[in-house]
């Protein structure tokens, strides 16, 4: 087996019993990392400077272009951010280099993270290594397709809408949202501010343990993080299932899932309770109207988080050919127009029109209420069940160019992974299987906040009965 | 209904420069997504507490002690134009 | 006479003196090589967020108090949405619907009137960056060493009717904020900033007219002037036929007129909402009456126990807490032994020259309440002259040195040797024959020329009093 297909848990016993030194795994990672990349583009580019390091867990990571690393170009896959080199590193990597993490280079992403396949990316997207047509989802695609075609052993992402969860779905490996809160957001390019959050995308599901170990804990430059105390996460791993209450929401399983899918997500929930399980039948009866509230809260919250970028102080200033308002207001407007890409200018103005001035009763304030009713939602079902399970998606990888032209078709692929946000509640996902077409099916579970423990032993239990996890795509 | 007017105003509030096609683009996605969003209309939302932060954190201080900031190295490093110290903009006429 | 009424709301900006800035680590100090006080987050870097000084919230809370307003239990943080370059996050974070403080009241004299005006609210928020316009360069220069510098907004209701009434508010509340200690309050460094809101109205009616905001209000004569002009542009526009533009002006104190600030157009849609980047904070009602103990004695209240517990009038007592160090110098001096209004009479006479032709404070001075009692005391006994007196007081001041030692060293003691005063009146009564003449016929005023010549003669070391008293005598007698 080669260096890169291997997992970080593997290659950390490897390194203790002197089977491989750290310097080793960087170059042959790095090797694989640069040899698939003209297929893949999950790098949007390397690292400078690629030494390898010391420490708890020296081993080679993706960072996602919107996470900042001090003196390295980070510009969120858009042209606005083009040349910036942030001064100083977001907690989470200053985490990760202290644990003698090794940042490999920027991972492709949606522009600004706003997107769920990759290709609103100004550097052009990224394509899924299951099969290269496809789209490896987003917008933490080339987090996801890099660890999936071995070009990292874990990544960062970032998930908003499902970020994390919906690309690790359609690349077939483990994507963990922590729990609003349980990861510093300093240094992360906001993008929903109250939906927002770090998580890892690995190869399994104890080494989705480990780097929250690693990034887990409160920040006292992050008011919403929260301080409060971090398990050692891999501890959870083994625990038993038997008894364990699974809910099953009935709104998850609607008309328009892939056939595929759902059968693979059937199938999972039969291994579960062949180990003991509890499934129980579970409503939360404001799903229908998660999309709809997030597109208005996360997009309100952009349109003020994008306002920075402006040209005054870095990245892109542009002026027009011919004056129009006078000369800062030209400066403000022109930058801003050949700085965003289309679905950021979309997102821009909807933000901007749900908080204008007669509006904002109607969209805003009543898209935060119905979030109420959503959050409601989760915490009467906890009541009931320890883990909420569910398809991550509604399909496999699609085609790239599928969605493009159809906003409302492409956000409907954040369906189910959404509400989590929402409610700002822990929730993984899981290989569960494959299409007929040979593309990864996600399994999505979710727990109470702050239940990652619980999270993590119920996908490991099911990583141990059905190993989906160990297939790799050939490139 | 978006119109043209509408777009103009809004795209001039968030400062960003549309023109022809592209406005003309917005105004039919943003009709799109807000007559998708119109479905939230449906729900009696008249006692409901709005949630702008979903855990129930508060009172996050900081004391109040120096700490450095950047060096002026380090401040101009990323700046697109800079004088005298400062961050250079065009001229800005009250 | 007008057929008009103005009406003036003020918004005043406090910056606070805390050691850091509101929502990062920075030194919250005035000026400096421009960037030299600046982090990601006050720079609005990407990926930086806030975290509040908890200093800010309590001394917003004072100055919640000291306005009499009531203290919210539960407060949060908004965004108001505008690109400007001294904004660097293209937001300012500020308190929309849950402020520290509101419906509090200041009560002061205007036009020998007590008057009472509303405060609405305070609210903390962000200082902006500073811009520099570089005409040369054809540039404007962005400072952010200001950005993030704690301020709270203190606006009032529209109660005031007149300029000097604006005035005198500002008067007022400025040395009530002076005295929590929060604040240099400072207009001419910008401490303390004051726009106007400005509307007419024909007298008898309840509703107000459409207002401007007037803004660069730098001084408190500024303030006077802006609100007069703007007050008769309105007039002169309605009179006219024509209508008000609700509108931000900017003061032009050289040209002494309100102009409009094209660069702010259309930034009144502010899209206000909820800051995610900051949890809501809440305390119970012990922690407000906690901050309510420590502060101090406010000089509304200072003005009337000065007056009721020492028996100083009005103004004298008005004088006093005008400067709190002087008022506790005085209480020192009533300590000390001294009588109140002699007191008063020295700290709002001769010391406040002092102060006044020195340009420095009360601690710049070495004068101890001790010293000046003795000095008081040495005048009435009558040991050294008035006129010696302020003599004595302008050393002491400087040097510190005892009273009784700067007498004796500058041999300022009056001469009380009876038979001396007699004979030098003898020599100027011979010597002004035509003056006694005119004494004599009932011109009793020329005596003070009398006394005059003889205090010259006694190189001012007599007691003129003593003198008047020795020409009387010789003239009655002689």
């Amino acid at each position: 087996m080669n260096t890169a297909s291997l997992t970080a848990h593997e290659l950390m016993d490897r390194i203790k019993i002197g089977g491989i030194t750290p310097a080793r795994i960087v170059d042959d990672v790095l090797a694989r990392a640069q040899a698939v990349n003209p297929g893949t583009h999950a790098f949007i580019r390397f690292a400078d400077k690629i030494t390898a390091g010391e420490g708890a867990c020296p081993l080679p990571i993706a960072i996602k272009d919107n996470i900042c690393v001090n003196g390295s170009l980070t510009t969120c896959a858009s042209k606005i951010l083009e040349g910036f080199r942030p001064p100083y590193d977001a907690e989470v990597v200053a985490r990760i280099k202290a644990a003698g993490g090794v940042i490999l280079g920027s991972a492709n992403m949606d522009e600004f993270a706003f997107g769920s396949s990759c290709e609103t990316s100004v550097y052009g997207p990224s394509h899924n290594p299951w099969d290269l047509k496809r789209v490896p989802g987003g917008s933490s695609g080339g987090s996801a397709a890099a660890v999936a075609a071995g070009q990292a052993v874990w990544a960062l992402g970032s998930d908003t809408g499902g970020s994390i969860r919906q690309p690790a779905a359609f690349c077939g490996v483990v994507g963990l949202k922590p729990t609003y809160g349980r990861v510093s957001r300093y240094g992360l390019i906001a993008f929903g501010s109250s939906l927002d959050q770090i998580g890892p995308i690995t190869k399994d599901v104890r080494d989705g343990a480990l780097l929250l170990n690693i990034i887990a804990g409160f920040d006292p430059k992050d008011s919403t993080s929260v301080n409060a105390p971090v398990p050692d996460y891999t501890r959870a791993l083994g625990r038993d299932v038997k008894g364990l209450r699974i809910g099953i929401p009935r709104e998850y399983f609607i008309p328009g899932i892939q056939p595929e899918v759902l059968a693979a997500v059937r199938a999972a929930i039969d291994v579960f309770k062949a180990q003991g399980a509890q499934i129980v039948d579970i409503a939360l009866p404001h799903t229908a109207y998660a999309v709809a509230t997030y597109y208005i809260v996360a997009t309100a919250e952009a349109s003020s988080n994008l306002a920075r970028f402006d040209g005054v102080e870095y990245g892109l200033r542009a002026f027009p050919a011919v004056p129009r308002k006078g000369k800062l207001i030209d400066m403000y407007e022109e930058t801003r127009a050949q700085g965003f890409g289309a679905e950021a200018k979309r997102r821009i103005m909807l933000g901007t029109y749900v908080l204008s001035s007669g509006y904002y009763d109607a969209y805003y304030l009543r898209a935060q209420k119905v979030r109420t009713l959503i959050k409601q939602d989760f915490e009467k079902a906890f009541g009931a069940c320890d883990v909420i399970l569910s398809p991550t998606t509604p399909t496999t990888a699609f085609r790239i160019g599928e969605k493009m032209n159809d906003p409302v078709a492409m956000y409907l692929s954040d369906i189910f992974t959404i509400p989590a946000n929402m409610a700002g509640i822990p929730a993984i996902s899981i290989p569960c299987g494959f299409d007929g077409a040979k593309l990864p099916v996600g399994l999505q579970l979710m727990a109470g906040p702050f239940a990652e423990e619980t999270l993590l032993a119920a996908a490991y239990a099911y990583e141990q009965a059905a190993p989906w996890h160990q297939a790799r795509a050939s490139l | 209904m978006i119109t043209a007017e509408t777009v103009n105003y809004i795209s001039s509030l968030a400062r960003l420069h549309l023109e022809g096609p592209e406005a003309v683009k917005l105004a039919g996605d943003l009709e799109a997504i807000l007559h998708y969003a119109a479905k939230l209309n449906a729900l009696d939302v008249a006692s409901v507490t709005p949630t702008s932060h979903v855990l129930n954190v508060e009172n996050v201080f900081r004391d109040d002690v120096p700490a450095p900031g950047l060096t002026p190295e380090q401040a101009f490093s990323f700046a697109i134009e800079s004088q005298d110290n400062a961050y250079k903009v065009p001229r800005i006429i009250e | 006479m007008s057929t008009f009424e103005t009406v003036i709301g003020l918004e005043v900006h406090l910056q606070l003196k805390t050691r850091t800035k509101i929502f990062c680590a920075c030194p919250n100090v005035f000026g400096g090589t421009p960037n030299s006080h600046v982090c990601p987050v006050c720079l609005g870097l990407p990926g930086s967020l806030p975290v509040l000084n908890r200093q800010v919230l309590f001394d917003g809370m004072k100055v919640g108090l000291a306005l009499g307003c009531r203290i919210n239990t539960f407060v949060k943080f908004d965004r108001k949405n505008y690109f400007y370059p001294d904004l660097p996050k293209g937001y300012q974070i500020t308190q929309f619907d849950f402020p520290i403080a509101q419906q509090g009241r200041i009560a002061f004299i205007s036009g020998g009137k007590k008057k009472h005006v509303g405060i609405t609210r305070a609210h903390i928020e962000e200082d902006a960056g500073k811009l520099v316009h570089d005409a040369a360069h054809q540039c404007s220069l962005a400072d952010y060493n200001r950005t993030g510098t704690p301020l709270i907004e203190i606006v009032s209701e529209p109660d005031m009717r007149s300029a000097q009434e604006a005035y005198d508010y500002l008067t007022a509340l400025k040395l009530t904020l002076s005295y929590l200690g929060v604040s240099d309050c400072d207009m001419e460094k910008g401490s303390l900033r004051c726009d106007a809101n400005v509307s007419i109205r024909p007298l008898g009616e309840d509703r107000l007219g459409t207002k401007t905001e007037l803004k660069n209000l730098n001084s408190f004569s500024a303030l006077k002037r802006a609100v007069e002009f703007e007050a008769g542009r309105h007039e002169g526009v309605i009179l006219g036929g024509g209508q008000i533009v609700q509108e931000t002006l900017l003061w032009d104190e050289a040209k002494g007129r309100t102009v409009s600030m094209r660069s702010k157009e259309n930034a009144h849609d502010y899209r206000y909402f909820p800051e995610p980047d900051l949890v809501p904070f809440t305390f119970d009602a012990a922690v407000i009456e906690d901050v309510r103990r420590t502060l101090p004695e406010l000089p509304a209240a200072k003005q009337a126990r000065l007056m009721t517990g020492h028996g100083l009038n009005d103004y004298d007592a008005s004088i006093l807490v005008q400067d709190p160090a002087l008022a506790d110098f005085f209480e020192a001096c009533v300590s000390a032994g001294a009588e109140p209004k002699k007191a008063a009479n020295w700290l709002n006479g001769p010391v406040m020259k002092e102060l006044n032709d020195r340009g420095c404070p009360l601690a710049g001075l070495k004068l101890t309440p001790a010293n000046l009692v003795k000095l008081a005391a040495r005048v009435e006994d009558g040991t050294i002259s008035n006129l010696a007196g302020k003599d004595v007081l302008a050393d002491i001041v400087v040097s510190g040195e005892d009273v009784d030692c700067v007498i004796a060293a500058k041999g300022l003691a009056q001469v009380s040797d009876d038979a001396m005063l007699v004979s030098v009146v003898d020599e100027v009564l011979a010597a002004n024959i035509k003056a006694v003449e005119e004494i004599r016929a009932g011109k009793a005023g020329v005596t003070g020329f009398l006394v005059g010549q003889a205090m010259k003669k006694m190189q001012g070391k007599a007691n003129p009093k003593k003198i008047n008293e020795i020409i009387a005598r010789r003239l009655t007698h002689g």
